[in-house]
């Protein structure tokens, strides 16, 4: 039995086209209807985005409760959607910084936690307490590092994670510069804050706004020119958190500090 | 906690300072053995490549061997990914559903691109002895021997000419082969590299040499691997020899000569490639230290404070100076080479050890930093998974897999 070199690869071309057909993954492809395609391409009449009031927060902790409630976060694990961090500065210059447990307690007592100790009130120059969450960034890092495209951003500017096909490798966890992202402890893949998309889908507002009493806390349309919180963004002095990496974070403050990380 | 509720990463961190709530060492072992074992599987090609493609004829028994240990070390270098993921089962989806702005999922097409040269670079290499092998057992009597033929049959492929002129051909194959293997190797590592020097949120990866160092000490670290493993085949061969013909026999010099000629030769590669990676790491140290970016205060901390020992002593030390002065020194022998080669795989080992634990030793609040616990006794499938023991079985898959790859592909026989 002989067989040409030529013909060799041609059998083998073909076979190995014709044992590869059945594993194409024909679930995957979809066709869309015109109005779904037409959804799909054209510019959303909104973009959310979030105004955070550092002056307002008390550190009470209540929207890291309602959040991990809301959302299925487990309650006693560290990871959490949204936390708060109190940052208090000596007159030596230093920052102490800390968010037991991300703030779902509060913040009940003066020692600094992974610190091990107390800094004298008398010491202290400033202090304040800075809420945080996913910057819903228009640039998003995470989505452009995803290897399977698992993670997305929506035309009203949420990114978003589908559970059923992230494959948990951690590399948006990696690339998120505000460290918002974390394996979600009972479903093993990739979690973070959704700005509650599926609350602002039904008009509602997020979890953590509803549960701050202090207004520290609004998620606004900044298509809407009328929404409150978007006339603070577009009329006043507000800033983003590490601006410097390019990626556009979505959530304004007012009030920030220098010194806020 | 139950052990439903894992949070990934809480059990080998420990964090000190301000770190925030959801930061942990979420890349831990597994993804050191990643870097660590694509870069060995890269390097051990570059070693077969630079006899069949630049004509280096004294590296030929090397060469042969590299190769074919190349191939064990192929499906070796994804295992440790798919322990790391957390739905390793959707693993696959990289390849169904690749989103091409990430990095990694350029690693289906690269990764099946290079096994694919591999394993045709060996069909091309071995299809003589393949024909050779079902022609000199065709008369067998034992079952055994009959279905050693029939798996002879099968991977010949169905082509059985070895006229002078189908053999030149294979040669010319193999040479063409090689050649685009080349870059391939080193695309495949230096973008192993690039998946960490594009994560701008790290301040210690992010850097565009990161590809170029890591193509560099992978191929050291495949040269070294191939050598090391080449010295111990070859010891336990002198070993046998003299068990069975005694100390003074011909054949026992003999095998001890052309040892320590290919390692004095495969050396000076060695060194070569050595020499280049240390300068790239070096340069990026420095130039991270002269231009003092907003991060440098907080990677000078991790540097010379809290990881001084790992990088410096570890990896610099005991890594590269050690066996760089080893190998130096004139009047190398088997022992003193075998020695550095241990400690330069260890040096590389530890460089990947820093980058990517290095890495997220500190916090991205540049406030606080986290140490990693790593996990030794698995409590739980994850901490296995994870842990030393998964390392270890990573580690010793490739010698299992071509000690059974060797039964049919005799890489060690010296032309």
């Amino acid at each position: 039995m002989t067989i040409s070199r030529r013909n060799l690869l041609k059998k083998t071309l073909v076979g190995t086209a014709v044992a590869a057909l059945p594993a194409l993954p024909l679930g995957a492809i979809k066709f869309l209807s015109p109005a779904e395609a037409k959804a799909a391409v054209s510019e959303s009449k909104t973009r959310y985005a979030f105004l955070v009031d550092t002056n307002k927060c008390v550190g009470c902790g209540f929207c890291v409760k309602a959040c991990k409630k809301e959302n299925d976060v487990p309650y006693d694990s560290p990871v959490t959607r949204t936390w708060v961090e109190r940052y208090l500065i000596t007159k030596d210059g230093k920052s102490h910084i800390d968010s037991p447990k991300g703030a779902r307690d509060g913040f009940t007592s003066q020692l600094q936690e992974n610190q091990h100790e107390t800094v004298d009130p008398k010491e202290i120059d400033k202090a304040f307490f800075v809420p945080k969450l996913c910057n819903q960034c228009e640039s998003p890092a995470c989505v452009q590092v995803c290897p399977v495209g698992a993670t997305y951003q929506t035309n009203d500017g949420v990114v978003l994670i589908d559970r059923t096909w992230c494959i948990g490798c951690g590399y948006c966890i990696m690339a998120c510069p505000y460290g918002v992202r974390y394996f979600h402890p009972k479903y093993k893949v990739a979690d973070k804050c959704t700005f509650c998309y599926h609350r602002l889908a039904k008009g509602l507002k997020t979890a953590c706004v509803d549960a701050c009493s202090f207004g520290a806390r609004q998620v606004c349309d900044l298509k809407n020119p009328e929404d409150p919180a978007t006339k603070i963004i577009l009329t006043e002095r507000v800033a983003v958190l590490k601006d410097e990496y390019g990626t556009k974070p979505h959530v304004f403050y007012l009030g920030l500090d220098r010194n806020v990380r | 906690m139950n052990e439903q509720l894992i949070t990934h990463g809480a059990d080998w961190t420990i964090k000190h300072l301000f770190v925030y709530p959801n930061e942990f060492i979420y890349w831990g072992l597994t993804i050191v053995m990643y870097p660590y074992m694509t870069g060995l599987v890269a390097g051990a090609f570059v070693l077969s490549s630079l006899y069949h493609v630049f004509g280096q004829d004294d590296l030929k028994d090397l060469a042969k061997f590299a190769l074919v240990f190349s191939l064990a070390l192929l499906p070796v270098a994804m295992m440790p990914l798919m322990l790391h993921l957390q739905q390793p089962f959707r693993g696959i989806h990289v390849m169904f559903t690749p989103h091409f702005t990430s990095a990694i999922a350029a690693f289906g097409i690269v990764f099946s691109t290079y096994a694919m040269i591999v394993l045709s670079e060996i069909w091309f290499v071995y299809r003589k002895y393949f024909v050779e092998q079902v022609h000199a057992l065709k008369d067998s009597d034992s079952r055994v021997l009959r279905m050693k033929r029939l798996v002879y049959v099968v991977l010949s492929l169905g082509a059985f000419d070895l006229s002078d002129e189908a053999i030149a051909k294979d040669k010319k194959a193999v040479t063409i082969l090689a050649a685009i293997g080349i870059p391939v190797a080193c695309f495949l590592h230096g973008y192993a590299g690039f998946i960490f020097g594009s994560v701008k949120a790290n301040a210690l990866w992010m850097s565009p040499l990161m590809p170029v160092i890591f193509i560099m000490s992978a191929i050291v670290s495949g040269i070294a691997l191939c050598m090391l493993t080449y010295i111990i085949i070859m010891e336990w061969k002198k070993f046998s020899t003299t068990l069975a013909r005694g100390r003074g026999d011909d054949s026992v010099k003999i095998i001890a000569g052309v040892e320590l000629d290919v390692i004095k030769k495969a050396t000076r590669y060695l060194i070569g490639f050595l020499i280049a990676a240390i300068t790239l790491e070096l340069l990026d140290l420095i130039f991270r230290g002269y231009t003092a970016m907003k991060s440098w205060d907080i990677l000078r901390e991790v540097m010379y404070k809290e990881d001084f020992f790992k990088i410096f002593i570890l990896q610099y030390g005991f890594g590269n100076l050690l066996p760089f002065l080893m190998l130096m020194i004139p009047g190398a022998k088997i022992k003193r080479t075998a020695i550095a080669l241990a400690l330069i795989l260890f040096g590389v080992f530890m460089m990947r050890w820093n980058v990517v634990i290095g890495g997220q030793a500190f916090s991205l609040s540049f406030a606080g930093f986290m140490d990693y616990d790593v996990p030794f006794i698995p409590h739980h499938l994850e901490l296995y998974k994870e842990g030393i023991l998964g390392a270890l079985t990573v580690a010793a898959t490739p010698f299992c897999l071509f000690y059974i790859i060797n039964k049919f592909v005799p890489s060690l026989k010296r032309s």
